[in-house]
């Protein structure tokens, strides 16, 4: 009996031990990536990075910066979660308000959830042929259509699941006073969920600024500060890709500073999400 | 006791409107509201058939087992084999799963069962971000850390002391190959199944664990005969999940993982998955016959392995967590 019950707890134990490394393994990756990105793109950034276009030579070594990708990046990916947005929004108020458990429901969500996992590589193949069937160039306004496709299933499931956790009694309480459903929907639910909405929205947002596949072929690639949606425009994905591999140990630097200001907008929008999250929420009811 | 702040009903918009605009603006925004929960459906349906369409010409010039079993890729000559970039997407998620899956159980059910409430509040916030790291980034981290680890110490380790083990015995002296891609995938897959296995195992009601540990069991006892039991299907369609995020990976895996067309044969061999090949030879597809179809052929197979293992987990996973609601 005692051997039994000491050979449990031994077991136990080197369990506990073995969860305790593979915790240790998944923050320490973490730590290490973001260790390897600070470490060798903070020496590398200038200011002249941040604030200036690539001038000739610039794949070279020489003079200019990234803002061209900077900026491309922050439009595309503004542009594509507003519109995500406005299509996301009502089908998630759609599905909890309106639909609850039925069959169509069901097979919008299961749709989405496909949809999610379809890889960014063939929402950008898709988009490509999609734009030259219709005689329609690699541009900005191409980008920010196919970050909309990509971004479309996130943030909808976010916010559907979002909606799921409100008290069924907020909703009844104001059907019962007579509101309609849209007024449930648009002055209730909303209200009570922005802090999730804008948490599903950050979240979208972080995937479509980082996506290099889905942009690869739909918004190309220029040295020139983005003006206009019909033109092409560069994107930091691409900018970090297309610099690392060039041979000069200079311009691979400037990747490695690219990348750590791609991480830094990742992250600034990954803990906005959570300070605007927490913020908001005081108007939500528990 | 629920307080409401403001009840819609008190609002002064609705209460100038009459009850028959209100009904109307109800059922308006219900049509409007459905045809919009259709564009998901379309976008699928138009996606899967946009590419059937496209990669129609090449599948009349050769028959679909010719393009899956050939293993011969020079578009120059019209060879379109996708032996070599299929074994290549199978070898680096399978071995991206083998490294992921074991730690990711097991932090799951630390998490789940072990954890104090501190550390799962610091865990959830640390899985968000390592699950926002753009891919570009890992790529990036890949090549600084990973191929060079691998070309410099694992590799002449192997070459010294194991040189004639089956699956490590490589004549590719750089560190490019499936094991920094399947290393990086590894780690960029974690979030997500941690995040999927932590909810289902969370999602077991208290009552049966407590009853389990109310009769003496161990904590691990309790783990192996109650929780997992409840959520083995949920574990399988959470690590589906992950494996079809590895499959479609593109930018981490091409930058690290060599990109030569041949069927490997070890894991320090490169390879070539087929979300490298789309997004590598986009540039130069128009000026061959067939290559643009055969790119779309590409991308086809490559959804249509994802779309398999897609929606069997979200079936799974819907009916695991699924449960609460009725």
């Amino acid at each position: 009996m005692k051997k039994r019950w000491a050979k449990r707890h031994i077991t136990e134990a080197i369990f506990k031990v073995l969860m305790l490394i593979s915790f240790g393994f998944v923050a320490g990756s973490l730590a290490l990536i973001l260790w390897t990105i600070i470490s060798r793109g903070l020496p590398a950034i200038t200011w002249a990075m941040l604030t200036q276009a690539p001038k000739g030579g610039y794949y070279l070594g020489k003079e200019g910066g990234i803002l061209n990708a900077i900026l491309g990046s922050l439009y595309m990916a503004v542009g594509g979660t507003l519109l995500a947005l406005i299509i996301g929004l009502p089908i998630a108020l759609y599905l909890e308000t309106y639909l609850r458990n039925s069959p169509w429901s069901r097979a919008v969500r299961l749709t989405l959830d496909v949809l999610w996992g379809i890889p960014s590589i063939v929402y950008g193949a898709f988009g490509f042929i999609f734009m030259l069937s219709i005689g329609m160039r690699a541009s900005m306004l191409g980008g920010m259509i196919v970050l909309t496709l990509l971004e479309l299933p996130i943030l909808t499931r976010a916010v559907d699941e979002v909606i799921r956790m409100l008290p069924r009694d907020l909703e009844q309480a104001a059907l019962a006073l007579g509101s309609t459903r849209l007024e449930v929907a648009s002055r209730v639910v909303t209200r009570q969920m922005l802090p999730g909405i804008v948490t599903a929205a950050l979240l979208a947002f972080g995937r479509g600024i980082g996506d290099a596949a889905s942009v690869l072929f739909t918004a190309g690639y220029t040295d020139r500060i983005p003006t206009s949606l019909l033109r092409p425009v560069a994107s930091l994905p691409l900018a970090i890709y297309f610099q690392l591999s060039m041979p000069y140990p200079e311009v691979q630097k400037r990747a490695y500073a690219a990348a750590l200001i791609l991480t830094i907008i990742v992250l600034i929008a990954s803990f906005g999400s959570r300070w605007i999250a927490s913020r908001l929420s005081k108007n939500v009811i528990q | 006791m629920i307080q409401l702040k403001s009840s819609p009903a008190r609002e002064s918009q609705s209460a100038r409107l009459s009850l028959a605009a209100r009904r109307r603006s109800d059922k308006l925004a219900q049509w409007l509201f459905f045809v919009f929960s259709v564009i998901p459906v379309g976008l699928a349906i138009v996606i899967l058939a946009l590419l059937i369409y496209k990669s129609w010409p090449i599948m009349k010039v050769q028959s679909v087992w010719q393009l899956l079993s050939g293993q011969v890729w020079k578009p120059d000559d019209g060879l379109f084999g996708f032996w070599p970039f299929i074994t290549g997407t199978i070898w680096v998620t399978l071995a991206a799963l083998l490294i992921s899956v074991p730690p990711c159980v097991l932090t799951a059910i630390y998490l789940s069962e072990y954890a104090g409430r501190s550390l799962r509040r610091i865990m959830k916030p640390l899985l968000d971000l390592l699950a926002a790291i753009p891919s570009v980034v890992y790529g990036v981290w890949g090549m600084l850390v990973i191929v060079p680890f691998i070309q410099n110490k694992l590799g002449s380790f192997i070459r010294e002391y194991l040189p004639n083990l089956p699956l490590l015995k490589s004549d590719n002296p750089t560190g490019f190959g499936i094991l920094a891609g399947a290393i990086v995938l590894a780690i960029m897959i974690a979030p997500f199944i941690i995040a999927v296995l932590y909810e289902i195992m969370n999602n077991i009601p208290r009552g049966l664990k407590e009853a389990s540990l109310a009769l003496g069991t161990t904590k691990l006892q309790t783990v192996q005969w109650v929780v997992i039991p409840q959520v083995l299907s949920g574990i399988i369609a959470g690590i589906g999940l992950g494996a079809s995020r590895a499959l479609g990976e593109t930018m981490a895996v091409l930058m690290v993982v060599g990109n030569v067309a041949h069927v490997p044969h070890s894991l320090l061999d490169a390879a070539y998955p087929l979300p490298a090949l789309i997004a590598n030879n986009y540039g130069e597809m128009m000026s061959i016959p067939l290559y643009d179809s055969a790119l779309m052929t590409a991308a086809l197979i490559l959804m249509v392995i994802i779309l398999i293992f897609n929606v069997t987990s979200a079936l799974v996973l819907q009916r695991v967590l699924g449960r609460r609601d009725t």
